[in-house]
Formats: structure tokens, sequence, C-alpha cells
């Protein structure tokens, strides 16, 4: 099957790449653009292990096309720290994982942080239940989640804490 | 260690960010940035991809492998199966058990999903079109899948390679599909003991197979240098340096010229110790092409045909007095292993550390027997935070003690309280020879029934209980659990003969900081920070400047890895001990840089202070310069240590656990309304990172009680073996934990710490199971299979007549 | 893990989709929110030669009022869905209910009307569609058509949608002033398909019941439409035996598959549950 041409903006960045039709976003991601961040954990869209930002929603990479992108703007966790105004500074979710210690073995982490990034852009004072909700496309094996929880708290103060500030 | 009053020595101490302190990881730099190098994040020049033609049965013959189709697939290059293994000799391997498996199926396969050809391509995508192009011709066979079945005089035969072989590994073999029979204890005192016992109960129970599903899955990437003739894989494996030495046995390259390393892997849980299929094939190709060979497992084929864990049928036996103190227990076990023995145990121990079933109680006789048996399943049994079988035996004890309660009327924390091992009796030998090191069960008791104001608790079932319009069930479920851990001293514990001692080698560098390396390779527990706080603290460095690696076999000292919590026990004490070898030869260069003689001086923290004018010192960190251009006459340069750390006993944390149940009785569902677990792991390295290792423990545990199930069809079909089915919960579903802590040290180890994190799993899920059946107890029940789905708990209650 | 190769065509407009689907006929499967067909393409247990994929057709997004109904293209994602003002105003069940469906990311790319046309039993929206008395609208060579909810699923996978056509929106009249609704659904776990759901819209006056549809999710192989329950409701007050006798008429139509969630017997008995559940939260709902 013939390949196609897609152009897609990554992290801010404009790429412009062959693909074949059935090749997924996810493996486009980490073959051909060399960001190893997004992971794969399943083959049948549960764990959220892959999950990117795409065009201001969150998806799985692993259930979709990297056909399907073309002409998008995808957000991957190697992004994050780009979206702050001074240069190597974290983004408030990652600072809320580290200082929550929201992870161990870190698999699942990208995609929770990427997911955890639009949750808290689209609902910025979350409740417990809302959290647990807004994550319950993610997957963890090590952490029980609690302290997860407790990082995308950490994070929502953080970003309200800047909006009033810049307010 | 007290804590310094003085606010100077305070701030020294917590600059050290040593031993104690909750001090924030190391190692997730790179994880929150999407920087980590996990196995499949490796891509090497030339790189090939293997993937894995798999046998739709669980037991058939192979007639016929036609390659053919395959090889016409664009990008693929080769196909290999057991008959290009076998001029090798590595179409069979020897297991970690004494047994041999199968690399590739050689004339027949023996459970669902196992390897049956391997397909080398130049991309993944290819790799799996040639995979679904090998044609493969099966004849049926029938399965065996039951383990009482298996052992039946005319059931099938499934290891036809074994043919004639009356005795294996672990003595005789009673029958063709018989593995072993071990026993531990004193049969005839246990005998005795019951045909004297005014009480006796017993019960039949079944600790269902599970997987330990990291959320990485298991893969390498092989790369053979034909220039170097050297051998390097990066792997997912808990034991890298195992691998290498079987590897090299396998290959017949020297081991020098063998290099596995271990990088960042994504969650281990017992599943990445032993050496699959996949691995071995990935070399061979790699060895064959001359090129590197990526294989990277995918879910479904992780669930079904890598390390499993559990699936025990046991019978388990309490004799008593009438008021509950416990005279005697017996144990049969019935261990289905599935196809071949893979499970890995420490040699002599084929049924692991199961005999520490007579768990926190001070029983004066007991006896077990565990018989391992082959099915048409897949190979494993020693996984997923097990500590090897210590889950099993855990569960067995704590579920009998319940029993033996529901019969005499008794409360249940009461007859644990009465019958446990007593603060005094430490060091305590069991009936079966092990060696408690140290306890305060009691203690640890009481505070948990004090938090969560247990009679009150009580009183509430006792209540509902009597509310016959009451919409949920109540139950309790408390488990008192010790466990066995730090596998373990070389006269008892090898892996394929080699001791299960751990190492640790660590360079001070000349402007004061350090590397260490150690033998054993973190899967998330966070050794990086951990280690170095117990070098901090022991050498007066400040552990962010202490750089720790694992996992490169070709730079970390020998060691036996990381699983069954041996980390800290093992390696943990390897650290303390170079590190005094370290400080006594800093010793003597502050007092020659002093010139006081080596009695004269005193340590504080990071400083040798010269006694009574502590104004004269000299800093960890100022020795460290001496060492490298200033040291006493007679004295080597340099500031450096290994230790090898052979460890005299196991380790025994202990816990006690304590749940409340609501179970819904018109649907079965059930809901976790409070956990509360005390652990009690000894010295405690960094309570954060213990606390976030317990909150994920719990949830696998939950998730094993509430609903994972690996259940096989007549045909031996694997059901359910994808994310849809197979139960990992999100964290809405997820409850809420609730930890506490007692601190009773090790005395045997050099920091006194016993390890922990296995605890939370091994003590758990009995608890989910005591705290439902608990829910039924007043109307007679005294088991219940897991997993509690909300199906079967329905099925309890339409069998009690309580379903709404 | 990797599909099959594939040809993948994105049509701007759902002529141009009409025309590939002719053309291509049944070597191509019509590409929508994807968390249904990439799966099983990944497990190679599909293998299509070609894809449509519906993604960048416009006019099968968003949400209207025509008259009395509103209207929903067929392509409108489940997230879309839970935020839209209007539906929340005039069909607040289906802005509600989506909320049970799979999980944040996943109902960023499914759609309604993937969820309709894929004739899959344990999908949500077939049983939502009847008890809001829905209509698709379908589009093929020869034009328009409407089929209403309940002349639309024929048997598991199986629906009145012919080869050569697509759902482009579905028309729910607006909910009367005074409707209660609710979607009772019992799972495994967040994500799961349902081991039984059930949907039920319903108004009272005088204290008796005026209108009420009730439908079940995962008991039969399609959604069911429970009359003889309705039958129970209607016209009677709202009590203990009514809505016990509403439950037990759902149960008796119930013809479950056996799986991992449950026996027949089990899931029998929830649908019978989750009816009861629904009827009171609907009740509650009613003005």
């Amino acid at each position: 099957m013939p390949k196609k041409i897609i152009n897609v903006t990554v992290n801010g960045r404009a790429h412009e790449e062959a693909v074949e039709p059935r090749t997924l976003l996810v493996h486009f991601l980490r073959e051909q653009l060399n960001l190893t961040g997004a992971h794969i954990g399943c083959e049948t869209s549960h764990c959220g292990a892959c999950t990117v930002d795409i065009d201001g929603k969150s998806v799985k990479s692993c259930t979709h096309l990297a056909v399907q992108c073309d002409g998008s703007e995808v957000l991957t966790v190697e992004g994050l720290a780009s979206l702050s105004k001074e240069a190597g500074v974290l983004h408030a979710v990652q600072e809320g994982f580290y200082k929550e210690h929201g992870l161990q073995c870190g698999f699942c982490t990208p995609g929770m942080l990427v997911r955890s990034y639009r949750l808290l852009i689209d609902n910025p004072n979350p409740s417990e239940d809302e959290i647990r909700a807004g994550i319950s496309g993610n997957l963890c094996r090590c952490t029980g989640y609690q302290n997860i929880v407790k990082a995308i708290q950490y994070a929502a103060n953080k970003l309200q804490q800047a909006q009033k500030v810049t307010a | 260690m007290n804590a310094p009053t003085d606010p100077k020595l305070l701030e020294r101490k917590d600059a050290l960010q040593g031993m104690g302190d909750s001090r924030l990881r190391k190692e997730d730099a790179r994880f929150i940035q999407g920087k980590g190098n996990y196995v499949d994040d490796i891509k090497l020049p030339g790189m090939m991809h293997m993937d894995i033609v798999r046998s739709p049965y669980a037991h058939a013959r192979i007639k016929s492998i036609d390659k053919s189709e395959a090889l016409k697939v664009p990008g693929v290059v080769a196909v290999l199966t057991a008959e290009d293994l076998k001029p090798l000799k590595l179409h069979w391997m020897p297991t970690l058990a004494g047994d041999v498996a199968a690399v590739l199926a050689d004339g027949k396969v023996h459970f669902q999903m196992q390897e049956v050809a391997v397909v080398i391509a130049t991309d993944r995508y290819a790799a799996a079109d040639g995979v679904e192009a090998v044609q493969v011709e099966y004849e049926e066979l029938p399965v065996v899948l039951d383990p009482y079945e298996a052992l039946k005089p005319d059931a099938p035969v499934l290891r036809e390679d074994l043919a004639g072989k009356t005795s294996g590994a672990h003595g005789p073999r009673e029958h063709h599909n018989h593995i072993f029979t071990w026993t531990a204890g004193d049969k005839a005192a246990a005998d005795a003991a019951f045909a004297s016992a005014p009480v006796t109960v017993s019960q039949h129970m079944f600790y269902p197979r599970v997987h330990p599903c990291p959320l990485e899955t298991c893969g390498c990437v092989a790369s053979f240098d034909p220039v170097r003739g050297e051998l390097t894989t990066f792997m997912t494996s808990q034991a890298p340096h195992v691998v290498r030495t079987v590897v090299s046995l396998l290959s017949g390259i020297p081991e020098s010229k063998v290099r596995i390393v271990s990088p960042d892997i994504g969650g281990g849980f017992g599943n990445k110790v032993g050496v699959y299929p996949g691995y071995v094939c990935a070399i061979v190709a790699s060895i064959v092409l001359g090129k590197p060979v990526k294989w990277i497992e995918d879910r479904v084929e992780n669930i079904s045909s890598t390390a499993f864990a559990r699936d025990y049928h046991m019978d388990g036996e309490l004799a008593a007095t009438p008021d509950g103190k416990i005279l005697g227990l017996r144990v049969d076990v019935v261990a289905d292993h599935g196809a071949f023995d893979a499970c890995a145990d420490p040699t002599k121990f084929p049924a692991g550390l199961f005999h520490i079933c007579s768990g926190s109680y001070d029983i004066p006789a007991a006896h077990c027997s565990v018989k391992g048996v082959y099915t048409n399943k897949a190979p494993g049994g020693v996984a997923y935070r097990c500590s090897f079988r210590v889950t099993e035996a855990v569960y067995l004890i704590e579920r009998m003690v319940d029993v033996l309660a529901q019969k005499l009327g008794m409360d249940k924390a009461e007859i644990r309280a009465k019958n446990f091992i007593r603060k005094e009796q430490f060091p305590y030998t069991s009936a079966f020879g092990f060696e408690y090191d140290s306890g305060d069960y009691h203690t640890a008791l009481n505070k948990v029934l004090d938090a969560v104001g247990y009679k009150a608790l009580r009183a509430e079932q006792a209540a509902r209980r009597a509310d016959p319009n009451a919409t949920h069930l109540m139950g309790i479920g408390l488990v008192t659990f010790t466990e066995v851990v730090g596998a373990g001293p070389s006269k008892m514990c090898d892996i394929l003969g080699v001791g299960m001692f751990d190492s640790c080698e660590i360079r001070i560098h000349p402007t004061g900081s350090a590397i260490a390396r150690m033998g054993t390779i973190t899967q998330g527990q966070g050794h990086q920070t951990t280690y170095a706080q117990i070098l901090a603290t022991e050498l007066g460095i400040p552990s962010e400047v202490i750089q720790v690696e694992e996992g490169d076999t070709s730079t970390a000292p020998y060691g036996l890895g990381t699983y069954g919590s041996r980390s800290t026990p093992v390696a943990g004490a390897a650290i303390a001990m170079a590190a005094r070898k370290i400080h006594a030869k800093a010793r003597k260069i502050a007092a020659h840089l002093l010139e006081v003689g080596e009695n004269d001086l005193d340590w504080e923290i990071d400083r040798f202070n010269v006694k009574g004018d502590p104004a004269r010192h000299k800093t960890m960190k100022d020795i460290a310069w001496a060492a490298y251009n200033n040291v006493p006459a007679g004295l080597e340069m340099g500031l450096e240590a290994v230790h090898y750390y052979d460890p005299p006993n196991f380790t025994y944390p202990f816990g006690i656990y304590l749940c409340v149940v609501d179970i819904d009785r018109a649907t079965g569902e059930t809901k976790v309304r409070r956990f509360y677990a005390l652990d009690d792991c000894g010295t405690r390295i960094n309570p954060m990172i213990i606390e976030g290792q317990i909150h994920g423990g719990l949830t696998e545990g939950f998730a094993v009680a509430m609903g994972q199930q690996m259940p096989f069809d007549a045909q031996g079909n694997l059901l359910g073996n994808t994310l849809m089915d197979y139960f990992l919960p999100t964290a809405v579903e997820t409850p809420h934990w609730e930890t506490d802590h007692t601190v009773t040290p090790s005395p045997h180890h050099p920091i006194g710490a016993k390890g922990v994190a296995e605890s939370p799993h091994v003590g758990s899920i009995p608890t989910f199971t005591a705290a439902v059946v608990d829910a039924f107890a007043h109307l007679g029940v005294t088991d219940m299979t897991m997993p509690h789905t909300s199906y079967r708990v329905w099925q309890q209650l339409v069998k009690s007549g309580v379903a709404l | 893990m990797i599909p099959p190769a594939f040809d993948y065509h994105a049509p701007r407009s759902v002529n141009e989709a009409i025309g590939l689907l002719g053309s291509l006929g049944a070597d191509a499967k019509l590409l929508a929110g994807g968390h249904s067909l990439l799966p099983m393409m990944k497990l190679r247990f599909a293998q299509p030669a070609h894809l449509i994929d519906l993604n960048r057709i416009a006019e099968l997004r968003g949400i209207c009022e025509d008259g009395g109904d509103v209207v929903i293209g067929a392509m409108t994602v489940e997230n879309d869905l839970i935020g839209n003002a209007l539906l929340r105003a005039k069909v607040p069940l289906l802005a509600e209910a989506p909320k049970l469906i799979a999980d944040p990311q996943v109902r960023n790319r499914g759609t309604i009307g993937g969820d309709i046309a894929h004739g899959d039993p344990a999908n949500d929206h077939p049983a939502l569609s009847l008890a809001v008395d829905a209509t698709f609208v379908l589009q093929g060579p020869k034009g328009t058509r409407q089929v209403k909810a309940e002349d639309f699923y024929l048997a598991t996978y199986m629906t009145a949608l012919a080869e050569d056509e697509i759902l482009v929106s579905i028309r729910v009249p607006a909910f009367a002033a005074g409707t209660g609704w609710a979607y009772e659904k019992l799972k495994r776990k967040t994500g799961d398909w349902a081991t039984a759901g059930a949907a039920v819209v319903m108004r009272m006056a005088a204290g008796k019941v005026t209108h009420a549809r009730i439908a079940l999710t995962n008991v039969a192989p399609t959604a069911l439409r429970a009359t003889d329950a309705e039958n129970a409701l209607l016209g009677q007050p709202l009590n203990d035996a009514t809505v016990d006798a509403a439950a037990q008429a759902a149960r008796a139509i119930c013809d479950p598959a056996e799986d991992l969630r449950g026996d027949r017997d089990y899931k029998t008995a929830m649908a019978g549950h989750m009816v009861k559940r629904a009827i009171r939260a609907a009740a509650a709902r009613c003005a």
C-alpha cells in the first residue's frame, strides 16, 4: 500500500513525513520522530500509557492512525516543559508528580502527565472524584493512584496561584 | 537512630538527606520528561524486529510448519523453528526449577500461545505480517487442565520428553504428570497433635492463577558483534547477572564477552525474572544474522505465556483446644505448574518458602506437603510479589485461623492475639525451622484495632446482621501476617547453583561525591534514591551527590537481582558493609591528617572530631580529597570498597491489615469502606517511598482478590487474556488506603532493615477474602474462592438465601 | 498489535463517502471513532482492504434543533454530547449517560453514530436511542431515508443500515416538560461494557405514570425495548409492587450471552435491578 505524506506539528515543530496508512500514531511518534515518551502497554486501548494531546484533546495514540493527524497539532510529554514561558522550567503537572511521589517505575507517567495537563485545562479545580474519573483512562500498577491524585491537586493549586498572579 | 536535638547537628544531618528522610526521588527527572530508557526505546543501527508464531491449541502435535509464504513477505529475512535451534542444542533450555522448557515447540505444543516459530524482519510491521503467513498444521490432543485429573492413572501424557524419567530435580516422580512432592515439618508430631486434639477444623481452599501484568511487557534487544565476538542484550530482567551466566552456559560465549543490561524497567513484580523463549530466540537470531534483533511482546502474549502466579489447591487443618489455642497445623497442596516447571525458586525449594505457613503463631507441631503437577497451561507459578509462595502460605494460615475462630465462635482478633508468638520469644524457631528474627505482633495489633475502632465496627456489624431490611452485608477482614523475605543465606538459597548473596561497590571521588553499584535492579522501587540514602548516613556524604547504578553486568558487581523484597535485606546490607570498610579507612586518613590516634576520634554525622576538641575535625569531603594525595604510610590511595554480603538469615517483616466491606445484596457489588494497613519492615529508609510501595501493593492485592482471573475453557483456551477482561483497576475503583507502621529492627541486619513491599500484596489478598467471607460468616460460610467479583459474590448471596 | 495493510481514504463530504462505499464495496469499512474497529484490526480479527475515514466530514458533526427535534450529527463524539448545552436542556439523558461510556480519552474519539451503527449489543447508545424514541437518518446512493430506532437493530452486528449507506444523523424529540430520565449501568469497572444496563424515560401526572419507555443494554443479541415492563407502569402509581412488576417483565425478555461478566441468571437478575434503579432515579427527576 502506497505511503501517504502527512504534515503534523509535534511539540511546536512542523514535520513532513511519509507513513503507511496503517502506521499507528504511537509508532510514528516513537519510531519516526524518536519521541519515545509515549509508551505501549496493551493493544486494546485500555491502558492509556500512549496518551498524547491532539488539537486540544487527550487521545490514545495507539488507537489513532498517523494519517489521521495530517494538519493537526500534537503535544507529547516531551513538549510539556516547553509550554512554560521560562526555559528549563517544568510544567506544573511534572513538578506535582515529582513533589508528591506520583511515579515509581515511570512507565504510565508520560500518559498520566499529558492527560493531567488537559484535565486541568478543562477543569482547573477538580474534586478528588473528578480527578479519579479524569484519569480513569490511564492505568498504573505501581502507585495505587493515591499519590497521583495528590500530584494533580498540587498542580491544580500551582496553576491557580499562577493565574492569580497574572490576573 | 534518634534525631539529634542540637539544631546545628540537625541541620547537618538533614543536609545529608540520609536514612529516615522522605526525600524526593533522584530518578524522577528523566521519567517526568519522557526521557526514560526502557527496552523498547532502544534503537541500534541495523536493528531487526522479531515476532513470534504461537500455538492456538493447548495440546497438539505439530504436523508441519511451512515458512515459504512468510519468507515472501517484504521485509522478512528469516523464520526459525525448533529444527533450526536443534543443531545449537537450544530448542530446549533449562529452567530455574531444574526442569527443561521448550524454546520453540519441538514436535508438540503444551499450552495455548506456546512459542512455535519466530519471524525476523526489517521492521515490526513486516514481522507481524510474517507471523500471519507462517502456516502450521496441528493435530489436536486431549487437554489436561485440572491437576487432580492430571494425576489420574489414565490421564494423557503431557511431557513425552520426560518419558521413563522416574525422578526429577526434586526427587521421585510418582506419575507421568507428577513433578515433585516436597514436605517440611514433622509429620509424626503433627499427626500426634491432631490425634489427641479436642477441636480440629479443615478447609479446602483454592488460590487461583493470576498474572502480574506489569504495565511494560517483556522484551529485549539482542546485539551480537561478530567482529568482537561479544554479545550485548538489553533486557527486561530483574536478575541480569543470573541471565548473563545462563546465556553464557547456553551459548558457549564466555561470560566475559556477554553483557546483559537491564535499563529502566516498567514494573517487574516477578514477571521479569525468568528467561523466556523470546529472549533466547532473539539472541540466536542476532548471532546468526550478525545484526541487533529486538523482540517486544504484546499484552496478550504477556498474559498468556509469561510467568503466572499461584494456582495452589490447598487443604488446611488446624488442631486446637476448645478455647482456641492452636496445637497443630497440617497442609496438603496440589500445585498446578503448567506445562514446564519454570518456577523462579531457590533450587532447594520447589515450593518456595511455603513453609512459612505457620505464620505469626506459636504452633508447636506442623507439617506441610506440596505436590507439583503438569497441566496444559503456561509455565511459571512464582511471581507477582509473592516472596516465593509466601502469598499462598499467608493466605492458607490466615484463612484457617478464621475458620477456627468461626467454629469456636471466637472473635477473629482475640484468637490471633491468643496464638501470637510473643515478643519475648524472638528469635523464634518455627515448627518448620524458620528462625524469625524479631517481631512485636501484639503492639501492632492493638495499634490497628484502636485506630479503626474495632469494637464499634463489630457492634455495627451485629446490628446490621440483626436488621432484616439491611440492603448490605458488612464484613470485617483482619490479617496478621509474617512474611519471610531477603533470600537468602547461600547454604540454603541458590539460583542455578549461584548463592543468593548480593553486592555493592563504592568509589568516592576526590571532590567528595561518589558512585556506587549493586547487584540488584530497581523496577520502580526507588533504589537510586534509597541506596544513596543508606550511603549518605553511613558515609556522611549528601545522598544528592551519590550516583547509584544497577543493571549493567559489565560494571555492576555480581548479584542475584531484585524480587521477593530481597534488595534492602541483602544488597542494603552489602551497601552498609562496604560503606563501613570505607569508613574504617577514612578514620585512618582522618587520624593521619589530624595527627592523632584512630581512637582519639569521634564520628559525628559527616565528620571525625578530635575527642574533646570538635573544632579540630575532618569531614568525609576533606578525607576524600586527602585519599588521593595524602594518606598515611602503608595505606593505598583511593577511597573505595566492595562487599559481597551472604545474609545469615532471612528477614521477617510483618503486618496487621484490616478491611471493612459492604456488600450490596442486590448486585453482589462489594465496596471497600476502609482499609488500614500497618507494616513493620524494621528500619525505614524513606517513609515516602515505603508508603508509595504499600499503596501499589495494596492495589495489586485488591485487583487479585476482587477481579483477576485466568479462566480456561474445556479446550484449554485462555479466556480473558486482554485488558478488557483481565482486571486492572482504574483510579475510580481503587480504594483509599490508610497506612501505618511500627518499627521492629532486624537484629542481624547491619541497618536493622527487613525489606518491604511484597508485604502489601502478601497481606492484603487474604484480608479482602477475610472481609468478604466475614460478611457471610453468620450464615455459616467459611470459604469463598477469589476473585470476589460482583457476579461470584451474588452467587454466594443466592446460595445463602439473602440475595435481594 | 499491528493491523494488516489497507488503503486509506478521507472523503470531505457525505456524497464522496457514499461514492467510495459504492465503488469499494465489501472490501471497505467506515472508520468513525475507531475505538471498536482499530482494536479489532490490531488483533487481526478484522482485515478490511480499505478504510473510509469519516472524521473529515464536517457536516456529520454538530448538534442543532429542527422543529421539535434535536438533531445530532452521527460523528459527534461522546465528550461533545456531554458538554452540549442544547442537549442538556432538551434531551438531558443523552448528555449525561455518555459519562458511563468508556473513558475520557476514548470519549474524545468515540462517536454516537459509530456506537449505534456497529450493531454491538454491548454498546450503550442503542438502548438510549430506544428510550428517547430516536429516528436515524441514513443516506445512500439512492438518497436519504429515516428509520426509527426500534426498527433498526436486527441482530448482533446486524442493523437496518445497508452496506452502501451511512448513518448521518440522529433525530430525537425534545423531552416534554417534566420528563424524568435515567441510565443505570452495572459494570465490572470504569470503561467496561455493561453487565446489564437499563435506560428509562418517563412522565407522571396526578401520581400516575403517563409515559414510560424502558430499554435494556447487553442482555440480548440486540438492545431491547421492554414494552411489557413499560405497560406494567403505564397508568399506575409508582410503588414497590409496580416497580417490581416492571422489573419482572424486563427480566422475562432477557436473553444474555454468558461471559466473564456473568451467566444468564446473573445478567438477567441484574437487568431487573438496573430497571428498578433507573425507574426510581427517573421518577425522582419527574417534575
